[in-house]
């Protein structure tokens, strides 16, 4: 029983990340069909903004010292600005352009990215301790999950229900689900373009800081590639939940975190590593059975 | 002289034109360059491999693929398998079948082995994944380099793990080089203008026409994705005797990103594109290293900071894309005289990943 319940508390703490993560892809899918590869590189340099630039092993912290309740919001406004300055910088440029090349765009900056912060920090991962307290395991119902994972979930959730109020009952909302659901007839409606484009790439941006602060309590380290394989399992995730349907992405989110956790807890110990070859595979086939994703939304139909 | 240039001549003019063009790289780095020099002239042609690779399924098709680098894998450990001597074998990849374990192959029979062992691998992926199309195709090919990954990087007996293989023997040459090139090249022209690429470039442009045409979508794409997984597994074998190590890492997100890059600044439509971006962005990266290095003057070496070239090269590629979307080629062969008569390819009037919107 306990240890069904630490899979439990496994799983949705895991699915939390990605669905974070998917979120943040999807909200900009939705508004200008852009798949951002640079996603994972946001969250990176996220948790690079709390060190000062160096190159010893030993990380300097920086922002890391502020107290907690001015270091989350500086950090969301860091992913934010990051987030809407690339728009206004690159993909602006890009927005009536094939959206290959808008993918290999977004993975290039990330990559000038990646690699400007490998200059300044060089490769080595370095370790950073925010809030220790959060690794101790709190007793729920006689299993001991670690108070990390129960605010992961907390966390999600209220990002999740706040982000479900704002798109359903604000008008800049309403703006951005029209503008998901048909770009051209919401501009014709009067949505203003450039207004809707960049409050998603902000919250995009937010929610890759968010997925920084977590990753980094978590790990305690401070590594390059840290976010690179929470994108690419959102981005799995943005399409297995339906391309621009954002309960679509949450959900697929939590449903391959929830794969993870019960692959690795069922299959036997010498086929353990090969986990994440049994989760795309999972993948592989849902797309078989359903190509357009589990919850897509009407819009998303071919049409002849 | 006739005004304009015979049937033949105009069919067979862009590869003639891109492998000799190659010849004259090859010919010159052979003559005037370093070792070192000659080392990134191979390795771009195994990178022209491999884009001319991607060319032939994604030019073709229109569907963004990312798992092509894990067929470079599988060719790359094939390789490895087959040309290590059995001394070294028996000792690093227990796991191996006995018969491979004492074989001791030449490189001239190794490679192809390994091609037609990838190309087998991607006619029974193929036959899975080609039957999705659009985002939900890129994602499932992105599946497939997962699962080559993660079980490379696992399957320790036969692998060797996260670790790398030492002992496949360095046979690579600038000529080695050039000749993989002209053979990915050839292969990659003869497909584009066989009756499968017609039809599959039909298909790219207009899905539904094609298909009401009596095209079998389904079928045309497995033969370009088995093609170009023969020419990514040969570009995989050279690759491996090329470092002479192999390491799961090297064939994954990277490289991946790395030669969609070349591809799309190529222009992924046309095959001179393909071939074009590749030299391109070598140049650039060739470039930057030197810079890197730094020119001594009176003692003082001036140089940029160390990590500059990658960081230079992602803009650069951003601002290329910026002012050329469909590339540097345009999604144009080359032909002679090129001033004269291009051969515009027609832009496809759907592209891949555009969902209806």
């Amino acid at each position: 029983m306990t240890g069904l319940l630490q899979i439990v508390f496994d799983a949705l703490s895991l699915g939390s990340l990605y669905a974070l993560g998917a979120l943040g892809i999807a909200l900009i899918f939705g508004v200008m069909r852009l798949v951002n590869f640079a996603h994972g590189d946001f969250i990176a340099f996220c948790v690079f903004a709390m060190l000062w630039p160096s190159t010893n092993a030993a990380a300097i912290v920086f922002a890391g010292n502020l107290p907690s309740w001015l270091l989350v919001p500086l950090l969301l406004l860091v992913g934010a600005g990051l987030s809407v300055l690339s728009e206004i910088i690159v993909f602006r440029r890009f927005r009536n352009a094939n959206p290959a090349t808008m993918m290999i765009a977004s993975f290039a900056l990330g990559f000038a990215m990646r690699n400007f912060l490998l200059m300044l920090y060089s490769s080595r991962p370095k370790s950073i301790t925010l809030w220790p307290t959060l690794g101790l395991p709190v007793e729920i119902l006689g299993a001991r999950i670690p108070m990390l994972q129960v605010v992961t979930i907390v966390i999600t959730l209220v990002v999740l229900a706040a982000l479900t109020l704002f798109l359903k009952r604000t008008r800049y909302g309403l703006e951005m689900r029209a503008a998901a659901e048909n770009f051209t007839m919401a501009r014709m409606l009067g949505v203003r373009a450039n207004g809707v484009i960049l409050f998603a790439f902000a919250i995009s941006g937010m929610l890759a800081a968010a997925i920084g602060l977590i990753l980094a309590t978590n790990s305690g380290t401070a590594d390059i590639n840290m976010g690179a394989n929470v994108m690419l399992i959102a981005f799995i995730a943005t399409v297995i939940g339906g391309l621009g349907s954002v309960p679509g992405a949450v959900a697929a989110g939590f449903l391959i975190g929830a794969a993870s956790v019960i692959f690795q807890a069922t299959l036997p110990n010498e086929a353990r590593v090969f986990r994440d070859s049994f989760v795309y595979g999972a993948v592989i086939i849902v797309l078989l059975v359903r190509p357009q994703g589990l919850f897509a939304p009407k819009s998303a139909k071919q049409r002849v | 002289m006739s005004q304009r240039p015979s049937v033949l001549w105009r069919t067979i003019a862009t590869p003639l034109i891109l492998t000799v063009l190659l010849l004259v790289i090859a010919a010159l780095s052979y003559q005037f360059g370093s070792r070192a020099f000659n080392r990134t002239v191979v390795e771009m042609f195994i990178n022209i491999m491999v884009v001319v690779g991607l060319y032939v399924f994604i030019g073709n098709s229109g569907l963004l693929s990312f798992g092509h680098i894990s067929f470079m894998c599988l060719g790359a450990y094939m390789t490895a398998w087959l040309t290590i001597p059995p001394m070294m074998k028996s000792i690093t990849l227990k796991g191996l079948p006995a018969w491979l374990l004492q074989t001791k192959l030449s490189m001239w029979i190794a490679t192809p082995l390994s091609g037609l062992f990838v190309a087998i691998i991607a006619l029974i992926v193929g036959r899975i994944i080609m039957r999705l199309s659009g985002i939900a195709a890129s994602i499932a090919t992105f599946g497939l380099l997962g699962v080559v990954n993660n079980v490379y990087s696992n399957w320790d007996s036969v692998t060797g793990g996260q670790g790398s293989i030492v002992g496949i023997p360095p046979t690579m040459t600038v000529w080695n080089g050039w000749l993989g090139a002209a053979v990915a090249i050839a292969i990659a022209y003869l497909y584009a203008i066989s009756r499968s690429g017609l039809a599959l470039r039909a298909t790219r442009d207009e899905a539904v026409a094609a298909n009401a045409s009596g095209i079998d979508i389904v079928r045309e794409r497995l033969i370009a994705f088995v093609v170009s997984a023969f020419i990514i597994g040969l570009a995989g074998a050279l690759y491996a005797h090329f470092l002479s190590i192999v390491n799961p890492g090297a064939f994954y997100l990277r490289t991946t990103f790395v030669t969609l890059s070349m591809l799309v600044v190529g222009g992924m439509y046309s095959l001179s594109g393909a071939v074009v971006g590749v030299v391109a962005i070598s140049v650039l990266i060739e470039l930057f290293r030197n810079l890197e290095k730094g020119v001594s003057i009176d003692g003082v070496t001036l140089g940029l900071p160390n990590g500059f070239q990658e960081v230079a090269i992602g803009v650069i590629t951003i601002v290329i894309l910026i002012y050329l979307p469909s590339g540097l080629m345009r999604n144009r062969e080359l032909t002679w005289p090129s001033w004269r008569r291009r051969q515009a390819v027609p832009r496809p009037a759907q592209p891949a990943l555009e969902e209806s919107n």
